[in-house]
C-alpha cells in the first residue's frame, strides 16, 4: 500500500518536471505546445548518448540534458513559435503536431528506432526497506531531485523580481506589458527553462519508461496534456498537485484494478474538463 | 423588401442546383476507377478518407467545432462492421447501417461534453474520448481480437458485386456510391435551414442564440451526424480491406483527417475530398521513396501550411477549384 503510494508520488514528481514548462507556456501565452515531449526526448537522448558513447557519469549528464533542450527551445521559440502567438488554437495545435511529426523521424534517422537505454549507477539501483515498506532507491532519488526542483521553482517565482514579473504576465499579459514588463523576453526565458526542465525530466524518466525511443513525444503528449488539464495553467502549485494526483491514481489504478487501470487517467481528465474546464486549481473563471 | 426576399430565394435556389462542373467531378472519379484498375485500392482509400474528412468538415467547416478525436467514430464503425461480419452477418449494407448507427449513438452521447469550455478543452476532450474507446477495444480482445485485429470475409454487395482483394474495382465503386449518397445528403443539409443556422452558430454563437436558434441542440445534432458519417467511413474501410485493427483509434488518424480538411480547406464540403486525395497521393509517393521517414514530410507540410497561413492556402485551393469547378467555389464564397 505505502509502496504503491510511494511509487505513485515518484511518478507524479517526474510528470511534474516533465510538464510544468508546458503549463507555464500555456498560462503565459495561451500557447498549446504539443511538441513539448520532443524536448523531453532530446534531453533523454543527450543523457543516453553522453553516458553510452562518451562515458560521462549519470549525474554529470543531467546539466547537459537541461541545457541542450533549453538552447534548442529558445532558438525555436525565437524563429518559429513566436509567429503563432495569438493564432487560433487550431493553428497552434496543427503547427506543434507538425513539429512532433518532424522530430520523430529525425530521431529515428540519427539514432535508429531502438530505445536508448540508460544504465543507472549502482548506488541508484536496488531497494531499501524502511519499516516494512520497500522503497526503490531510484524512486527516492526522483522524489528528492524533483521535489527540490519544485521547491526551487516555487521560491523563485514567489521570491524574485523575475518571478513576480512572470506571475503578473501570466495573470494578465496586456496589463503587465503596459506596466513596462517585457513580456516577449520574459516568455523566451520561460520557454527556455520549460524546455530545459522537460529535457531534464526526459533524462530522469528514461529508466522508468524503459529507454528513450523516437516515439516518445507522441506517447507522452497525452499524459502531459492531462497533467495540465487537471492542474490548470495558472502556476507551479496547480501543475504539481495535478501531476501528483495523476501519478498516484495511475500507479494505484494499474496496481489494484489492472483491468481498468489504463482508463483512469483519461476518465480523470474528461471529468475534470467537464466539471472545471479551466483546471482544478485555476483562479476564478480563468481566461 | 419583397424584392430582397425574392433575390435571396433565387440565390438559395441557385445554390441548390448541381452544376455541370460538379457532375463532371464525380464522373471523372468513375472514369478514373475504370481507367486505372491497377490503382483501384489507392482510389478506394482516397474515397474512404474523403468520406472521413467530410465527416470532420461537417463539424469543423459547418459548425466550427474543433476535434482531434474523429478517429473514435471511425474505429467504432470499423469494429461494428468487422464484428458483425466475423459473427456471420456479413452483408455489407447492413454493416454500414450498424456502423452509422453505432457511431452516431456514441457521437450523441459524447456531444454534450463539447458544449462547455474553450477550443483547447474541446480538442482535449475529443482526443480523450478517442483514446478511451481505443483502450476499450484493446482490453476487450475477446470481441475485437485485441492487438491481432479481426479478419473476416464479406458477402458481395447487394448479393451481386464481390468486394475485397479479388474485387478491388468493385470495392472502389462501392465506396464511391456510398460517398456520393452521403455527400449529396451533406450538400443538401448545408443548404437547409439547419445548415444555415449552423453557419450562424459558427460565426457568432451568442448572437445565434439571441436570434432564437437552439445552439446546443444544433451542435449536438451535427456532431452526432458527423459521428455517423465517420462510422460509415470506418465500416467501409473495414469491409473493403477485410481487416479491423486497433490503430484505427490512434491519435494519428484524427490528426491525419484534420490535415486533410486543412489542406483542402474547410467549409465547402469538396475540401475534405480534395484534401484526402492530395494527402493520400502524397503519402503514397513519399512513403514509396522513404518508407520510414514519410512522417517528416507530412510534419513539414503542416508547419509550412500554418506558417504561410492556412486561409491563404485554402483560398488558393479554392481558386484552383473555381477554375475546375466554378459552382462549388461560388457556393464556398456564399456559405
Amino acid at each position: 500500500m505505502l509502496t504503491v503510494l510511494f511509487d505513485g508520488v515518484a511518478y507524479g514528481m517526474l510528470l511534474f518536471v516533465l510538464a510544468c514548462g508546458l503549463s507555464v507556456t500555456l498560462g503565459l501565452m495561451n500557447f498549446i505546445n504539443l511538441a513539448h515531449g520532443a524536448f523531453a526526448m532530446l534531453g533523454g537522448y543527450v543523457t543516453a548518448l553522453l553516458m553510452n558513447r562518451a562515458g560521462v557519469p549519470f549525474l554529470g549528464t543531467l546539466p547537459a540534458a537541461f541545457l541542450v533542450p533549453a538552447v534548442v527551445g529558445v532558438a525555436l521559440e525565437r524563429t518559429l513559435y513566436r509567429r503563432l502567438y495569438g493564432a487560433s488554437p487550431l493553428d497552434q495545435v496543427l503547427f506543434t503536431i507538425g513539429l512532433v511529426l518532424m522530430a520523430m523521424p529525425i530521431a529515428n534517422y540519427l539514432l535508429g528506432d531502438q530505445p536508448q537505454q540508460i544504465h543507472l549507477p549502482a548506488w541508484l539501483q536496488g531497494r531499501i526497506d524502511v519499516h516494512g515498506v520497500g522503497i526503490g532507491v531510484y524512486r527516492l532519488f526522483l522524489i528528492v531531485v524533483c521535489g527540490a526542483i519544485a521547491v526551487g521553482l516555487q521560491s523563485f517565482l514567489v521570491g524574485t523580481r523575475f518571478g513576480a514579473r512572470l506571475r503578473a504576465a501570466v495573470d494578465d499579459p496586456r496589463v503587465a506589458s503596459g506596466l513596462g514588463i517585457d513580456v516577449d523576453r520574459l516568455f523566451a526565458a520561460t520557454f527556455a527553462v520549460g524546455s530545459g526542465l522537460a529535457g531534464l525530466g526526459g533524462a530522469l524518466a528514461a529508466d522508468v519508461v524503459g529507454g528513450i525511443d523516437p516515439a516518445f513525444p507522441l506517447k507522452f503528449m497525452v499524459t502531459f496534456l492531462i497533467v495540465v488539464a487537471i492542474g490548470g495553467s495558472s502556476g507551479i502549485i496547480g501543475a504539481l498537485v495535478g501531476a501528483l494526483l495523476l501519478g498516484v491514481l495511475d500507479v494505484a489504478g494499474k496496481y489494484y484494478v489492472p483491468s481498468i487501470g489504463a482508463f483512469i487517467i483519461y476518465f480523470v481528465m474528461v471529468a475534470t474538463l467537464i466539471l472545471r474546464p479551466q483546471g482544478l486549481f485555476a483562479k476564478g473563471d480563468g481566461r | 423588401m419583397s424584392a430582397n426576399a425574392a433575390r435571396i430565394e433565387a440565390h438559395l435556389r441557385r445554390r441548390e442546383r448541381w452544376r455541370w462542373s460538379e457532375i463532371a467531378f464525380w464522373l471523372a472519379i468513375v472514369v478514373l476507377i475504370f481507367a486505372v484498375p491497377s490503382r483501384a485500392a489507392l482510389i478506394n482509400e482516397i474515397l474512404i478518407s474523403g468520406l472521413f474528412a467530410l465527416s470532420l468538415d461537417l463539424i469543423l467547416g459547418l459548425a466550427g467545432v474543433v476535434s482531434l478525436g474523429q478517429a473514435a467514430f471511425y474505429g467504432v464503425g470499423a469494429y461494428a462492421a468487422a464484428i458483425l461480419a466475423n459473427a456471420g452477418y456479413n452483408d455489407p449494407t447492413f454493416g454500414l447501417l450498424v456502423g452509422a448507427l453505432l457511431g452516431g449513438a456514441i457521437g450523441l452521447v459524447t456531444a454534450p461534453l463539447l458544449l462547455r469550455g474553450s477550443d483547447l478543452t474541446r480538442l482535449m476532450v475529443t482526443m480523450g474520448v478517442a483514446l478511451i474507446l481505443g483502450e476499450v477495444a484493446n482490453r476487450n480482445g475477446w470481441l475485437t481480437g485485441g492487438a491481432d485485429g479481426l479478419e473476416f470475409t464479406m458477402r458481395p454487395v447487394l448479393g451481386l458485386f464481390p468486394i475485397g482483394f479479388s474485387g478491388q474495382r468493385n470495392a472502389a465503386l462501392y465506396s464511391l456510391v456510398v460517398l456520393f449518397i452521403l455527400f449529396a445528403l451533406a450538400r443538401r443539409l448545408a443548404q437547409s435551414p439547419f445548415g444555415l443556422s449552423l453557419s450562424a452558430v459558427r460565426e457568432n454563437r451568442l448572437r445565434a442564440g439571441a436570434l432564437g436558434i437552439a445552439t446546443h441542440r444544433r451542435l449536438i445534432g451535427v456532431y452526432a451526424l458527423a459521428a455517423a458519417y465517420a462510422g460509415v467511413a470506418g465500416a467501409l474501410l473495414a469491409q473493403t480491406t477485410q481487416i479491423a485493427s486497433l490503430d484505427l483509434f490512434d491519435f494519428h488518424r484524427s490528426a491525419d483527417v484534420m490535415l486533410m480538411v486543412i489542406i483542402g480547406g474547410a467549409g465547402y464540403l469538396y475540401g475534405g475530398l480534395i484534401g484526402a486525395a492530395v494527402f493520400i497521393v502524397l503519402k503514397d509517393v513519399i512513403s514509396g521513396a522513404t518508407p520510414e521517414y514519410w512522417e517528416f514530410w507530412i510534419g513539414a507540410l503542416l508547419v509550412v501550411l500554418v506558417l504561410t497561413g492556412r486561409q491563404r492556402v485554402a483560398s488558393l485551393a479554392r481558386r484552383v477549384v473555381r477554375t475546375v469547378l466554378p459552382n462549388a467555389a461560388r457556393q464556398a464564397g456564399a456559405a
